[in-house]
């Protein structure tokens, strides 16, 4: 039995310790949101937050992960209303929507920690998210966009 | 643009047998279209809610009336639309609502959606199924869900004036209202009831261009807030009560199969409930993913390593050199289906009089579809029933392949069509589907079957490799006196669909519609199978055949020291589309005075209906080269949401570059040796270059937008590498030459 904190609720999970917290998330704690894309940290559909860092759960196994707080998607606001969120949906950005999760995971992730990012800071966090539906100009704009939300929330 | 729709009524109402249930979009708040009941010789379609979401408002939901197979409107006011094409982020689950909400006169961000269950009145009838493909959702859709939401409205209307003794023509719809000349007002909800006992008006007038509220308008995507927060539900994220996992082991070998299986290990591991072999490979079911996935490494499998066991693409481009060498190739030219346009002059005598003249051969490789979500599908397998929830481009052929694997009719088999995490052609199959369905009639559960990346990336149905022959030849004027070409390529579409009698069809797309003037045309194909099933992939043949033409009229051009941009102009005389678009993306991108450093190459295609150019602009330093940016202008008609339109120009360029850059699926002794997006390499953030798209403004029907975007890209980008280095690309992937 591992324990660790999703979303702010604590978890006692019975599982394989090898089980890599992606299915984790999603076969034991019904949390779908964060999708299996690769399996090897290759494209980011994946992505979590793991105390506050942005990682790829499909390769980090669930003790790895014994005691830790895990931020999801579904945990990254309550009724869509991060800035990442609002400008996604302002932008349309998603089209089939299957890596907008950690599309989204990646920018929230780049804005705590640098809330004007450059295009370059963009594509340095975010080159590691595929998105085959080529929604990479629309992203690129959003995280600008919620970096604006976030500047005129704090102003 | 206004019409007057003369089908019969029942052709829109109606439909055929409704045989299975539509799942909701909406997360968490799933409801169920189910057939209950035959009235008048048609077809009721009731909303019958579960439990959990009873209550006094889904009751509210559930009365009101059914006005059509695409519209139910409930006694509080809910406005469900049926979407009969899968949405794979080209849109349609916006797109389609506001054709029907446009003539319904309700706003659409009071819509919710379904996914259509398997029924005739949601088949596309341009594809003759109920495929989402080909482009053509809007095409197919343009006239029928307008007139099905004109039907409605004035099914509305209708029974407003009954209740309030009134002559219709007092009355009229606004914003899910029904008012009177007296100041009388009921709302859809209230209507709906009565309204759905109206009889069809045969005869609407639908709207024209002008007093259009919501079609070419930039609304916002219906589907986009559940897809930012996780609650957006694809095939993989399906879950019912008891639900197990599995994984397939599948041919290493393309074409293999499993001669033995010892399972002894594997069977032993914590959580594995069955080891199966199956038609398509052997089969883990255990309690969680990760089990099973860990179960089928344990496997000891002797695998049969089939007809293909020293394929390798030597041998697959040696295959089809020597089959456009030996075969003359079956000609286009004397195939009734083919259009008459295409006889044109005589090819053989025009080449031998040319006054220059090109032969040239340009190649394309196996190109993975590599969608984002794997293929898997989830089935619940009952004595006399299947429930099947996946993502698919195909509901009746998900249905057929289901049914033959759990041993029951098609009608018993209900298509629960899932979001799609891309399509791209890859879900028009269904090879992912009976395995589910044989692991769930096995264990007796409902069972989710997950291929592994590794799995979706060897086991694709690939784009076909194709070998296109051009001869080509000007006379003493530098005008196109000849343009031939000879395609040898495996056939999609004869096993796709056998009953199909063109040969031609899957190989010819875009070259039916060779834009430039020229007095003497060929085209010829020689079919080659390389031993094993190629598939459709976005754009299918429209990508190597722009890819030959544009790049053989970029050789023409130089061959005459012309500008590529003249050059094509002046052989597009009298056709304003096509020149418009070629004109305005010369202007936008600043044909001919690129920055310093950097070089321009141009495309065009006409297909899908529409009309489309692109330029490339590029550098290539030290061997290196770098995409700065792609301008694009297209003509594709009227423009239901221009939003989408320009989201979809931005995806078909990106999937286009990442296919013409790095697209290369290679074989060695029949096994594929991409395998992850570490050796299948896909254009990223970083790499991607600025996209200028320019819609042009139009009231002619419709064309295709999903996958427009794709073809010319390819062209544009080896046409500015041209301009840049001089070297000539003829073969793709652009990332197999050396530039320096």
């Amino acid at each position: 039995m591992v324990t660790l904190t999703v979303n702010g609720t604590t978890q006692n999970i019975d599982a394989d310790a090898d089980t890599p917290l992606l299915w984790v998330l999603r076969d034991h704690l019904s949390l779908t949101g964060t999708k299996y894309g690769c399996g090897m940290a290759l494209c980011g559909a994946c992505t979590v937050h793991v105390d506050g860092i942005a990682v790829r759960s499909c390769v980090l196994p669930l003790k790895a992960v014994e005691g830790k707080s895990i931020t999801t998607i579904e945990g990254l606001s309550k009724e869509r209303s991060h800035a990442v969120q609002r400008a996604w949906i302002e932008s349309d950005v998603p089209q089939c929507g299957y890596c907008q999760s950690g599309q989204l995971m990646s920018a929230a992730a780049l804005l705590k920690t640098n809330p004007s990012p450059s295009d370059a800071d963009i594509d340095a966090a975010l080159s590691g998210n595929i998105c085959r539906c080529g929604t990479y100009v629309r992203i690129r704009k959003a995280v600008h966009r919620a970096a604006e939300l976030l500047r005129e929330k704090s102003s | 643009m206004s019409g007057r729709v003369t089908d019969t009524p029942c052709e829109v109402i109606m439909g055929g047998p409704v045989t299975d249930s539509p799942l909701e979009v909406d997360f968490g708040r799933r409801v169920f279209l189910q057939r209950t009941a035959l009235v008048g010789g048609g077809l009721v379609l009731t909303l019958a809610l579960p439990l959990s979401a009873g209550g006094p408002r889904a009751a509210a939901e559930a009365r009101g009336g059914q006005l059509n197979a695409w519209l139910r409107i409930g006694a509080d006011d809910s406005i469900t639309i049926v979407v009969d094409r899968s949405e794979m982020g080209q849109g349609v689950y916006t797109a389609l609502p506001t054709l029907l909400a446009e003539e319904l006169e309700v706003d659409l961000s009071r819509v919710k959606i379904v996914a259509a269950p398997v029924g005739e009145a949601y088949v596309n009838a341009l594809n003759g199924g109920q495929v989402t493909g080909t482009s053509n959702s809007i095409p197919d859709a343009w006239e029928k869900l307008r007139k099905a939401g004109a039907q409605a409205r004035l099914m509305l209307i209708a029974a407003a004036a009954q209740m309030w003794h009134v002559n219709p023509s007092e009355c009229h719809a606004i914003n899910g209202k029904v008012v009177s000349a007296q100041g009388k007002s009921a709302s859809y909800g209230q209507l709906a009831e009565a309204a759905a006992k109206i009889p069809v008006p045969k005869d609407v007038v639908l709207k024209d261009a002008a007093h259009f509220r919501l079609i070419g308008k930039p609304l916002p995507r219906l589907d986009t807030p559940d897809k930012v927060d996780g609650s957006a539900e694809f095939g993989l994220d399906v879950r019912l009560p008891g639900m197990l996992y599995a994984v397939i082991a599948l041919s290493p070998t393309l074409g293999g199969k499993a001669a033995s299986v010892d399972s002894t290990a594997a069977s032993a591991m914590p959580g594995i409930r069955r080891v199966l072999p199956t038609a398509s490979g052997v089969v883990v079911v255990a309690d969680h993913f990760w089990q099973a996935r860990k179960a089928r490494d344990a496997l000891r499998i002797n695998w049969d390593a089939g007809p293909n066991a020293k394929l390798d693409n030597a041998a697959i481009w040696s295959l089809l050199d020597k089959a456009a060498a030996a075969k003359p190739g079956a000609s286009a030219l004397s195939r009734d289906e083919v259009s008459a346009s295409l006889k044109t002059g005589n090819a053989a005598d025009a080449l031998k009089k040319a006054n220059k003249s090109l032969s040239a051969v340009y190649e394309v490789p196996l190109v993975a579809h590599a969608t984002m979500e794997p293929m898997n599908c989830t089935a619940d397998v009952k004595p006399d029933r299947c429930d099947v929830y996946v993502g698919t481009q195909v509901q009746q052929m998900a249905q057929s392949a289901a049914a033959e694997a759990a041993g029951l009719k098609p009608d018993q088999v209900n298509i629960h069509t899932t979001l799609l995490g891309g399509g791209f052609g890859r879900r028009l199959e269904v090879d992912f589907v009976p395995a589910a369905v044989e692991a769930s009639k096995a264990v007796g559960l409902p069972v989710k079957l997950i291929w592994t990346r590794e799995d979706d990336m060897t086991h694709d149905m690939f784009r076909p490799p194709a070998r296109e022959a051009v001869s080509a030849g000007l006379d003493e004027k530098g005008q196109l006196l000849v343009w031939a070409l000879h395609v040898t390529s495996p056939s999609i579409t004869s096993r796709f669909d056998p009953t199909n009698k063109n040969p031609f069809d899957s190989v010819i797309e875009y070259v039916q519609n060779f834009p430039y003037a020229v007095p003497n045309f060929d085209l010829r194909y020689t079919r080659q199978e390389i031993g094993f099933d190629v598939g459709y992939l976005r754009s299918v043949s429209h990508a190597p055949n722009c890819f030959a033409i544009e790049t053989s009229i970029d050789e023409l051009a130089g061959a005459v020291s012309r500008n590529p941009l003249d050059f094509r102009l002046q052989h597009l005389a009298g056709k304003p589309r096509h020149t418009q678009v070629l004109k305005l993306v010369a202007e936008r991108s600043g044909w001919g005075h690129a920055p310093k450093g950097r070089y321009q190459g141009i495309a065009f295609m006409e297909g899908y209906t529409s009309h489309i150019a692109q330029v490339a602009e590029v550098s290539v330093e030290g061997g290196r080269l770098k995409i700065h940016k792609i301008t694009c202008v297209i003509d594709c008609g009227q423009t239901v949401n221009p939003r989408i339109v320009e989201s979809q120009l931005e995806s078909g360029i990106i999937y286009g570059l990442s296919a013409a850059l790095w697209g290369d699926i290679t074989l060695r002794n029949g096994r594929v040796q991409q395998r992850n997006f570490n050796d299948y390499r896909v254009l990223r953030l970083n790499e991607t270059p600025e996209i200028d798209i320019h819609i042009i403004p139009s009231d002619a029907p419709p064309g295709g937008i999903g996958e427009t975007g794709v073809p010319p890209v390819a062209p544009a980008v080896c046409n500015a590498i041209f301009a840049a280095t001089g070297k000539r690309l003829r073969r793709l992937p652009i990332s197999a030459h050396t530039l320096a």
